[in-house]
């Protein structure tokens, strides 16, 4: 254990299991109001203990103290950029905070009677008015709990259409730029995988599709942008190629950031897509708070949308659950409706050029990274980027020290790591996505970072291969604690 | 580095055949691009496989790959020391890491397979 004679902020913490002592309370219960009943009578003996073994007891002044010094260890996008790539880390407005919490929101139950819950059925509304203009799709549904829920309604819809006409179909194509979930998706929904290589420039190979697209691909699986940051610049021509085939077009919206407000899936012949309202509406995740995935479609899946859907009756919203021909239900109760709240308070609150402009913004800061970068890592696509650049880290590993390493050393620098080694198809990606919430200022400081980690690399390579330094903890072994996982702790006298 | 008795697919996967049995395992190259292998998962013995198609997946620290099956025909025989020590198929993939044992159906599949000279023309290690 780490023994300190007294605890420094920028120390690390011990496990809790290590400061017990016997007979800590952190609480104090009220008297007993009810009859007494015998635990082991009740339940049987063999299901009662008296003892939890090495559970610990600590007062509540070191239970408290042991969280909030656990809480100041995280690096949190309030506290610099995050450019996690493909995961548009951006900052989240106090605002959508402010407007989840109103009582009448925050308090709502999901059982409240349709005629006292007037006020989320329109929140609901609203957005889904919102997101559809947004998408140029026809129809859409807010209860998918995060983006791989999302990529699995939506090719559930898909199934679920093309059952209708009388054959599933049989596989799914995935190229090999789109987002890592997509084949799992396509698996978990019962459909066989069939990869697409990409061309040179990193976009959907037309030939390739056209050889593949037969009567058995029930759907091509794209993310555009591609987790390359490049636009798919076929698309158009590529949906065409699978409608007349019989097949679908679904879109992976995680890198929507790049699109809203510019252009449309809707128009470029999507028929499914979902959107990651956590990434491109600013509602917190990573570990911040619960997702949402939205599934947008065209008008031919609506009868499939999982229930329960939104009805006006008159002036009054209500669910409407009678839909035969539905999926069913893909979710408790509504949706996560706090972060339905906060997406809709997002986009209130830009509007449509607000909308528009941080997209533009995003896009500018993505290339500004990339031209000051570009003279100190190799680029395998040069294609433009639109959200996100990714590099690759060919230059450094021919010195020993791949980009792993460079991410490690970032986290020295006070960054959090950019994404590491995806997309597969680029050789030790580094792939940056900035967002537009970042200033110049803090660009550059990235900026700098990096090229100064690059530097490093070229005078003490050994220095960057052992990085981080400055942290709590010096580089864990990553690879015994996926071989050999301690999953549970065990007291130091019976290891 | 890479046996001349071995055949070799474009997925990096090798294979050597004695007497119809052909065992199976990954490339040195698949296994240095991979990096450090934690986990493998393998077929039961007794199932079919089919040449180009999964066989089962590696993980390493960066991420899963799928192994695609050199041959086609059934499985006799699974590595079981690879789920208690994956390292070793960084330590020795051509050897004592083998995956499987794979009773061949179609023993003419070999010829679509490239030899250890051109493999390593194929990886850029010539």
């Amino acid at each position: 254990m780490i023994k300190k004679v007294r605890s420094h902020i920028n120390r690390d913490e011990g496990l809790l299991f290590e400061r017990s002592s016997p007979g800590k309370r952190a609480y104090q219960l009220p008297e007993l109001d009810v009859p007494l009943v015998d635990a082991a009578a009740a339940l049987g003996k063999e299901n009662v203990r008296e003892q939890i073994e090495h559970f610990p007891e600590v007062s509540e002044v070191e239970a408290i103290r042991h969280f909030t010094r656990l809480s100041t260890h995280n690096y949190a996008i309030d506290l610099g950029l995050y450019p996690l790539g493909s995961c548009t880390m951006k900052y989240n407005p106090r605002i959508n905070e402010q407007v989840a919490r109103t009582e009448g929101l925050a308090w709502a139950h999901p059982y409240q009677p349709e005629p006292l819950a007037q006020g989320c059925l329109e929140v609901l509304q609203s957005l889904e008015s919102a997101l559809l203009e947004i998408t140029g799709m026809d129809a859409v549904t807010l209860q998918p709990s995060a983006g791989a829920h999302g990529e699995w309604t939506g090719i559930m819809l898909v199934r679920a259409l093309l059952t209708s006409r009388g054959n599933p179909r049989k596989r799914i194509l995935v190229p090999d730029s789109a987002h890592g979930t997509n084949p799992a998706t396509a698996a978990m929904a019962g459909y066989g995988v069939e990869g697409i290589a990409s061309n040179e420039r990193g976009m959907i190979d037309l030939a390739a599709l056209e050889r593949a697209a037969n009567d058995e691909i029930a759907a091509l699986m794209v993310t555009n942008p591609s987790t390359l940051g490049i636009f798919e610049e076929n698309i158009v021509k590529a949906t065409e190629i699978m409608h007349s085939r019989g097949g679908m077009v679904y879109m992976d919206g995680a890198n929507m950031n790049a699109l809203v407000g510019v252009t449309r899936p809707g128009d470029f012949g999507i028929d499914v897509m979902h959107l990651n309202l956590h990434k491109t509406f600013s509602t917190p995740h990573g570990g911040g708070g619960p997702g949402a995935g939205p599934v947008a479609v065209k008008k031919i899946f609506e009868p499939f949308l999982p229930v329960p859907r939104l009805k006006r009756i008159g002036e009054a919203l209500a669910f409407d659950y009678d839909r035969p021909q539905s999926i069913g239900k893909v979710r408790a109760y509504y949706g996560n409706f706090g972060v339905l709240v906060r997406a809709l308070a997002y986009i209130m609150a830009h509007g449509g050029p607000g909308l528009r402009n941080a997209t533009l913004d995003a896009i500018l800061n993505a290339n500004y990274i990339r031209k000051q970068l570009q003279p100190y890592f190799d680029m395998p696509y040069t294609s433009p980027s639109m959200h996100e650049c990714v590099f690759s880290d060919d230059r450094q590993a021919k010195l020993g020290v791949r980009t792993g390493d460079i991410a490690k050393r970032l986290i020295d620098y006070g960054f959090h790591p950019y994404t590491v080694s995806f997309p597969l198809i680029v050789h030790g990606a580094l792939m940056i996505e900035p967002t537009e919430t970042e200033s110049k200022d803090e660009l550059d400081l990235f900026v700098d970072a990096l090229i100064s980690i690059a530097k490093e690399v070229e005078t003490d390579p050994e220095m960057v291969r052992k990085a981080p330094h400055l942290t709590r903890t010096s580089r864990v072994d990553e690879v015994t604690a996926a071989r050999k996982p301690v999953l549970r702790w065990v007291a130091a006298d019976e290891r | 580095m890479y046996p001349d008795n071995y055949r070799y697919t474009k997925e990096h996967e090798w294979v050597l055949v004695e007497e119809g049995i052909g065992t199976v395992g990954i490339t040195h190259h698949a296994q240095n691009e991979l990096g450090d292998i934690v986990y493998v998962d393998l077929p039961q013995i007794g199932s079919a496989v089919l040449q180009g198609k999964t066989l089962g997946s590696v993980e390493s620290v960066k991420a899963v790959s799928d192994i695609y099956s050199p041959v086609s025909g059934e499985v006799t025989a699974v590595n079981e020391t690879l789920s208690s020590e994956p390292e070793k198929l960084n330590e020795d993939p051509h050897g004592v890491a083998w995956l499987v044992k794979v009773k061949l159906s179609a023993p003419g599949e070999l010829s679509q397979l490239m030899s250890a000279a051109d493999y390593q023309t194929y990886i850029g290690a010539a």
